[in-house]
């Protein structure tokens, strides 16, 4: 990786240059909120700011929501792979063999086998 | 050349299928791109109206039918065959390609049929056709989803086959028109759409198969099935109030899945049904406006939800990878890859001046010009998410954040081309909206490009970004995890499965308590009987003396000397 070329966002710099841009643009678009007369369907867009403040705080909603969501939904990656019935502990009444049927009926008998 | 322009737009599909499973390499590569180009030729000469009907059992069939809004997904369909057949050239698995394309032409038998019974047949030869793009990823988990795929279309294709026999005791006609939720037949056929259109709780199929598909096979898959559905419901359900509670429920649930999905395909198949979610949201207001925003809306997103998918198949095909926990960094060797991706990104975000924005604000404008304000903050929320999952982290997981280390190159040359072709589209539509809107059902007179529009979408996708940064940099976004999240299907691949699994072990439990009881008692029983019988010349002992010997063979005497009497 060390004698690779530079790309273009291994130099920090250019990471903050994209940042500031976005700041710059998304202070330039709610100024514009004021500039510009915007015909309205809904009362609410009158706001000023509507619209950028319901996209930042819906996003940031929608990922706080979605991270607890994590707490309750998240399994592991393999969850269905697995033997679809492993957490099952089934209570089995302890089940004997035909052996060990045949074992019970001997040691009743007791002294059946006269030639032994 | 006449008899040509009757042929049914499913035809060139069907007979291309047939000659390209015999014929093999760059002969079957130039056929099976020649096959929606012819199609897109004979379709663009196909006057409206009926082209083939016959009467069969008492009532018309109508394999056939040309109008507006068929022409709508008709050419739709034919651009994603076009462009997913060049995406999938280099594929050499004949069940794969052949499978493709009778799936494509399916698509296009289901939306020029003009009858139930006819849409009936193209519905189940959609779901036939398209599970073996599922199952030839050749995985158990491609099997095993493949299969729950199957029998969940194939359900909808029965419960439509059964709506459909309905509504022709119901109305004395096949014909496939407005039908509208009043009846036993209306419902059935609803909840058969719904089905495949991917309503809330039946959605899992689509979350479940196209991630596991193959690369090539989910943008085939991407295109066709859905957006049937949804000229399904525009036909047959237009104004059906319902179905914007449902659209608006689609819009918003699958984007918080799509936050904590690592699969990137997956990711994006959550986002299909948000997409879907703006077309029925449309299709239930039924306003020629909200009609022709969701007709174009299914249009647009054939093309992006294609790219993106195309984009991240390339990744999945360049890398063998998948999880955005394992990728990363991949825009320093796959540069084109990573613009294609972000024009689809743009795109899909509903970026003025790329396709999604032209479509998707003519519903948002119907929604609230309908008086529906709380559907439309539902659909703006919706907006701003799917920025955030479609937009910005399929593009940031996949190509940037932090370096995985991989450095795959840009896909085959076939792959680009078809990316490039449905990228220049993205943007050309974005450009120049007036082509796609010349094509629409209605005129409308709709202009997407005054300042309120742009500045508010504009504004509201930049905080949306803005948001992201900021809940990047103070390290509250959810990191990608190895993970399965739990969705509706967790009911059906766990809760039932348990639950049965818990009822027939309960069940031999009993059964096998009882026969064990029932063992040990005869076996008790037997011992008893025994030891009572037991000693010299008991019933069961061993140890009988010569004496009774003698007495039997007498016995067996006496009864030879019976019989003999009958003779």
């Amino acid at each position: 990786m060390d004698n690779e070329t530079k790309h273009l966002f291994d130099d920090p710099k250019n990471v903050k240059r994209i940042l500031w841009f976005l700041y710059i643009s998304c202070a330039l678009l709610f100024a514009l909120d004021f500039v510009i007369h915007r015909h309205v369907a809904h009362s609410w867009e009158n706001l000023w700011g509507f619209y950028p403040i319901y996209g930042f705080v819906g996003c940031s909603i929608l990922v706080f929501v979605a991270t607890w969501m994590r707490t309750f939904l998240m399994r592991p990656e393999d969850y269905y792979d697995k033997d679809e019935n492993t957490d099952i502990d089934v209570k089995e009444s302890p089940v004997l063999t035909k052996k060990q049927i045949k074992d019970e009926q001997l040691t009743k008998l007791g002294t059946y086998d006269v030639d032994a | 050349m006449m008899w040509m322009l009757e042929l049914p737009p499913f035809a060139p599909f069907f007979i291309g299928a047939l000659i390209a499973a015999v014929t093999r390499g760059p002969l079957r590569g130039a056929i099976m791109v020649a096959i929606p180009i012819l199609g897109a030729i004979q379709l663009s000469m196909v006057p409206e109206g009926v082209h083939l009907q016959f009467t069969f059992l008492d009532y018309q069939l109508i394999p056939y039918q040309v109008d507006r809004l068929s022409l709508m997904f008709g050419y739709v369909f034919h651009i994603a065959a076009f462009i997913a057949i060049v995406y999938s050239l280099h594929v050499r698995d004949t069940v794969q390609q052949v499978a493709a394309i009778m799936y494509a032409g399916s698509g296009l038998g289901a939306v020029f049929a003009g009858d139930l019974l006819t849409l009936f047949v193209f519905w189940e030869f959609l779901a036939f056709t398209s599970v073996f793009l599922v199952w030839a990823r050749k995985s158990q988990r491609a099997y095993a989803a493949g299969m729950r795929y199957l029998i969940i279309q194939v359900l909808s294709g029965v419960i439509l086959l059964i709506g459909a026999l309905f509504y022709a005791v119901e109305n004395g006609t096949l014909a496939f028109g407005y039908i509208g939720l009043d009846g036993i037949a209306g419902w059935l056929i609803f909840i058969a759409f719904g089905i495949k259109c991917a309503f809330p709780m039946a959605h899992n199929w689509l979350t479940d198969a196209y991630p596991e598909a193959t690369p090539t096979g989910t943008v085939f898959l991407s295109a066709f099935t859905t957006k049937v559905a949804v000229y399904a419901l525009a036909r047959g359900y237009p104004g059906t109030e319902l179905l914007v509670y449902i659209g608006a429920a689609m819009t918003c649930f699958p984007i918080f899945f799509a936050v904590i999905e690592n699969d990137l395909r997956r990711v994006l198949a959550y986002s299909l049904i948000n997409q879907v979610g703006f077309m029925v949201v449309g299709i239930g207001i039924g306003t020629a406006l909200a009609i022709n925003g969701a007709v174009s809306h299914a249009f647009n997103d054939v093309i992006f939800k294609g790219l993106l998918f195309m984009s991240m198949g390339a990744v999945l095909h360049m890398t063998g990878r998948i999880n955005g926990s394992d990728l990363g960094g991949l825009y320093k060797t796959m540069p084109k890859t990573t613009v294609l991706c972000i024009v689809g990104a743009a795109s899909i975000s509903a970026f003025p001046l790329f396709s999604g924005f032209v479509s998707k604000s003519m519903v948002m404008t119907a929604a609230l010009e309908n008086g529906f304000d709380w559907i439309w903050l539902m659909l703006l929320f919706a907006s701003a998410g799917v920025f955030h999952h479609a937009g910005i982290k399929i593009p940031y997981f996949a190509f940037f954040a932090h370096d995985s280390g991989i450095r795959a190159s840009d896909p085959p040359t076939n792959m680009l081309v078809a990316m490039f072709i449905a990228a220049g589209l993205c943007i050309a539509i974005g450009i120049y909206p007036a082509a796609l809107y010349s094509l629409l059902p209605y005129d409308t007179g709709y202009n997407p490009y005054d300042a309120t529009h742009v500045l508010a979408q504009t504004q509201l996708l930049f905080f949306s970004a803005l948001a992201f940064v900021w809940l990047n940099l103070k390290g509250l976004y959810p990191p990608e995890l190895r993970s399965t999240n739990l969705d509706f299907d967790w009911i059906y691949r766990r809760v039932c499965p348990n639950i049965l699994q818990r009822m027939f072990s309960t069940i031999w439990a009993i059964d096998k308590a009882l026969r064990q009881a029932f063992l040990v008692r005869l076996g008790r029983y037997l011992t008893s009987v025994a030891q009572r019988n037991e000693g010299v010349s008991g019933l069961l002992s061993r140890t009988y003396p010569a004496g009774s010997m003698v007495m039997w063979v007498a016995v067996i005497l006496g009864v030879y000397l019976f019989l003999s009497f009958f003779h």
